[in-house]
């Protein structure tokens, strides 16, 4: 494969099978390598697609600075689109996230403003807002409400997987922003009459939760209930025992948020086996295990790992 | 054996700071009114109108109860539902 650019290469991303962890000869399950994208992250889609969309609508021009409330993985994702189209990028960024994210950030010129662990990212979001009301220069593009955000997914990751597996029947990601489950979801939705389109929510330590107020919750704009079939909470216990059995099953090397993904993609499988459908179960591996080496969470038994991880944002 | 409910670290001034409470009831409304019995106020904070409130997701046994049946969904014995306020990722 020949690009003419970085960017250039974004998507078009392997579809691999999974014969030791798939439960039964007729029900598959399916990994969709993410993180062989040019920054390591599912995000370089939506990162890449908000950016010229803001182009074509004239609201980013050469020179522009360009705010996000990011965890990390988008703000990477912008920071390598940003750096090459030259572009200011201003990440705002909740303390609990892992140091690589951090390192990676400043090593492709993003700067950070840190927002409190407590809150996580409805903090971050909260901070970001506040900054771009007073600095209306910047540009937002706010990764929660752009619907270019779901539309990447709708135009290249949806298409790529029905192309290579036209026998689909579930698909299974990461909730966070929700752009990916709203773009391939109705992407998949308007091509295979009753797949499954299924959320797997990271449920984190308390301290994420701690201070928030049930009046004052975030819900991303993007959202629409409409596009799922249904919707898990997955701990991180779950998550780190199945990116575990990934590893050593499979091979694959993934971050925590794809433990949990894998994790309701084998619950939706062993329920297809149950009822006796055949199934091929797709779910998203959101990125490589590098960037959370240091949290601890591949050494050492389950136990150890998840206290590690207790108060981290690890999708 | 009864219902194990998970209450997020905001409402357990309800609860007497208890992480975890039983409750009974064959649907999560009965379930949320039996809690409500028990710990007065709570369930203002969980429903408005009749309806879950925005903010507020429960899960039974992990799955969102909204893709179930909402207020209506069943519950059994030997079930857990957890209560947690809605969050940001990405």
């Amino acid at each position: 494969m020949r690009f003419d650019s970085l960017i250039e290469s974004v998507g078009r991303t392997p579809l691999v099978g999974l014969p030791r962890l798939s439960p039964a000869p007729d029900v598959r399950i399916w990994a969709k390598l993410e993180d062989r994208n040019p920054t390591g992250s599912i995000k370089d889609r939506p990162a890449l697609w908000m950016i010229e969309q803001a182009e074509k609508d004239g609201l980013l021009t050469p020179g522009c600075t360009i705010l996000e409330p990011t965890s990390g993985n988008t703000g990477i994702s912008l920071a390598m689109s940003a750096k090459l189209k030259g572009y200011r990028l201003i990440c705002v960024m909740p303390e609990n996230t892992s140091e690589e994210r951090r390192q990676l950030l400043r090593m492709w010129g993003a700067e950070i403003i840190s927002s409190p662990a407590a809150g996580g990212s409805n903090e971050a979001v909260r901070r970001a807002k506040e900054l771009a009301a007073a600095n209306p220069s910047w540009v937002m593009l706010y990764q929660y409400g752009n619907p270019a955000n779901w539309r990447s997914h709708y135009e290249t990751t949806g298409p790529e997987i029905l192309a290579d597996l036209p026998t689909v029947t579930h698909f299974v990601a990461g909730l966070g922003t929700t752009g990916t489950l709203m773009g391939v979801g109705r992407f998949l939705r308007e091509h295979v009459p009753d797949v499954r389109i299924v959320a797997a929510e990271p449920r984190y330590g308390e301290l994420v939760y701690g201070l928030r107020n049930v009046d004052e919750g975030f819900i991303p704009e993007l959202y629409d209930e409409s596009v799922l079939t249904t919707r898990y909470s997955v701990g991180s216990a779950d998550a780190l025992r199945r990116t575990r059995e990934l590893l050593a099953g499979e091979g694959i090397f993934a971050g925590v948020s794809t433990g949990a993904a894998l994790h309701a993609a084998l619950g939706v499988a062993a329920k297809a086996v149950k009822a006796g459908e055949r199934a091929d179960v797709v779910f998203v591996v959101a990125d490589g295990g590098w960037k959370y080496l240091s949290t601890g969470a591949y050494e050492g038994t389950l136990d150890e790992a998840e206290e590690r991880l207790e108060g981290q944002l690890w999708a | 054996m009864a219902i194990e409910v998970r209450i997020p670290t905001i409402l357990r001034n309800y609860t007497g700071g208890a992480k975890a409470v039983s409750a009974e009831g064959a649907t999560l409304d009965e379930l949320i009114s039996n809690l409500e019995s028990a710990h007065p106020g709570i369930k203002e904070r969980l429903v408005d109108q009749g309806n879950l409130r925005r903010f507020v997701n429960v899960y039974l046994n992990d799955e969102d109860v909204r893709f179930l049946g909402g207020l209506g969904t069943p519950v059994a014995d030997g079930d857990t539902v957890t209560v947690l306020p809605a969050v940001a990722g990405g």
